[in-house]
């Protein structure tokens, strides 16, 4: 599991958990916790798309997969924080509760939007993908040699 | 040429009309929605996004209800609204050794790191008509195991380290791309690689059918195939930083070929490297037996004269959409065109009855 937990960053690993949350989690748990506060739009969401990118071999020259769908948005609390959201796929309403999100975990607030939103989301990423893993793990062969004859 | 003909407007809007209800087949029978499409024919939407080449599997599922089931039609749906969609720029290219993996197999290596994991596969299946499914029944879930911490690192990683194959060193050059610039000859790997990856199943699987069978046949062993989810980082310039903006399911075949060494290379395996959206494995491993073909002239092989090393035969002739619109549009009216042919036929026909009449008078 590839791990975006960086010590020095950790503003890049919370966008990361929004961007890749379930469709209408992110708006459940924020609304959840609390009423949202006022805010104007820097960038109203917008869907466009990311180029993919691979590597030849794996580790080779990069080339041009494909596109995939991405959402952005950007906005302005009343405080002046600034939050920013780029989200898979096509979904205005989700892109505005991650910037939300986003610019709510650079304020006071953030001690309690970490623990009523990001926390839930990680641990629900987290259940998600061991469960896949453990089904993987249960397909995983074990060999045994059958004895041989000598003859 | 086709010319632009007036009338027929009331005949199109009720062909469109009885489309829509022939779409929609007996209305007794329940409506299939987008999110049972998506989930239950995910297969056939990981086709969709992989050569409608935008992965996106709610409108991959939309675009097939759409077309009916008819997939190339649901692709052609896929890349006219690509075409509508702002770029807000290229992702770093996603790192498919820390791929979560559903399935990982290796056909030549029996005990390698991390294992042989089946994952959800047809293989081994009977393929008998299973007529449960018929039927409505639930679905007992997937047993589990206990998931040990090691890595699965990539089959050619281990022998890279004998020096037995060859490498795919670290490179960053901008790749060239064929939805932005027209594809032009010569086209290099990293080109061939993005049409590959796009490019029809059927035909790939045709061309890589070929090789196999003898036509520049280069001997190869599934070194890896692996499917799974990888994340999508990319740098967000007004934030200054990368962040995951996302996360793809992939099919990734590398295989291990063949290969008696050359003038400047020594005996060695090469690569042909497959990688498409979604679970697609009779795809993926289409691709890298047709990309491992198409890299003779690198490698220093002969060019057999094969169809899957013609690079240019192989990369403007395995896009499905480019084909189907250049051969659907032969139905299109073409009464100009036509009427200056049958011109011709009877100029000719009349010259030739009167040499005819001519020779008989001689």
């Amino acid at each position: 599991m590839k791990d975006t937990f960086d010590e020095r960053n950790p503003r890049k690993a919370w966008m990361s958990l929004l961007a890749k949350a379930p469709e209408g989690r992110v708006a459940a748990l924020l609304d959840g916790h609390t009423p949202r506060p006022d805010f104007t739009w820097l960038r109203a969401p917008e869907i466009g798309s990311t180029m993919v990118q691979a590597r030849t071999g794996g580790t080779g020259a990069p080339f041009n997969m494909g596109e995939m769908t991405v959402t952005r948005c950007a906005l302005t609390l009343r405080c002046g924080m600034v939050g920013h959201a780029y989200i898979q796929g096509r979904r205005k309403p989700d892109a505005e509760a991650a910037a939300l999100v986003d610019a709510l975990m650079q304020t006071e607030a953030a001690p309690e939007i970490e623990s009523a939103v990001l926390a839930p989301l990680a641990a629900e990423a987290f259940a998600r993908k061991s469960t896949r893993a453990k089904k993987a793990a249960a397909t995983k062969v074990d060999f045994f040699t059958m004895a041989r004859g000598d003859d | 040429m086709y010319v632009a003909v007036k009338g027929g407007e009331r005949a199109i809007e009720n062909a469109h009309a009885w489309l829509a209800e022939e779409r929609r087949g007996d209305a007794t029978v329940t409506e299939l929605s987008v999110v049972q499409i998506r989930e239950q024919l995910s297969l056939a939407v990981n086709r969709v996004m992989a050569e409608g080449s935008l992965y996106d599997p709610d409108l991959a599922a939309l675009a097939i209800k759409q077309a009916r089931g008819d997939l190339i039609e649901a692709i052609f749906l896929i890349r006219a609204y690509r075409t509508t969609l702002p770029r807000f720029g290229s992702s770093e290219p996603v790192d498919t050794g820390s791929m979560e993996c559903d399935r990982r197999i290796s056909a030549t290596f029996k005990d390698l790191p991390g294992g042989q994991i089946l994952g959800p596969t047809f293989d081994y299946t009977h393929r008998l008509l299973d007529f449960k499914l018929a039927a409505d029944g639930e679905v007992t879930e997937a047993p589990t195991r206990a998931t040990s911490a090691t890595p699965v690192p990539h089959v050619t990683d281990f022998l890279n380290r004998e020096g037995l194959i060859e490498e795919a060193p670290h490179d960053d050059t901008e790749p060239p791309d064929l939805t932005r610039e027209p594809l032009e000859m010569p086209a290099n790997r990293a080109l061939r690689l993005q049409a590959l990856t796009r490019s029809d199943e059927g035909f790939t699987l045709g061309l890589a059918y070929s090789t196999q069978r003898g036509y520049a046949r280069n001997h190869a062993f599934v070194g890896e195939l692996r499917i799974g989810a990888v994340a999508v980082e990319m740098d967000i310039p007004e934030l200054g930083f990368s962040i995951d903006i996302g996360e793809v399911t992939l099919t990734e075949c590398e295989t291990v070929n063949q290969f008696k060494g050359s003038k400047t290379e020594p005996p060695q395996f090469t690569r042909g490297y497959g990688l498409v959206f979604g679970q697609s494995e009779r795809k993926a491993i289409s691709m890298a037996l047709v990309d491992r073909a198409l890299r003779w002239e690198e490698l220093g092989e002969d060019n057999v004269g094969a169809p899957a090393q013609d690079t240019e035969f192989v990369l403007y002739h395995a896009d499905n959409i480019q084909a189907t619109g250049f051969l659907e549009h032969i139905k299109l009216p073409h009464y100009v065109d036509f009427q200056s042919e049958l011109e011709l036929v009877r100029k000719l026909r009349r010259e030739a009855g009167a040499d005819q009449v001519r020779e008989a008078a001689e």
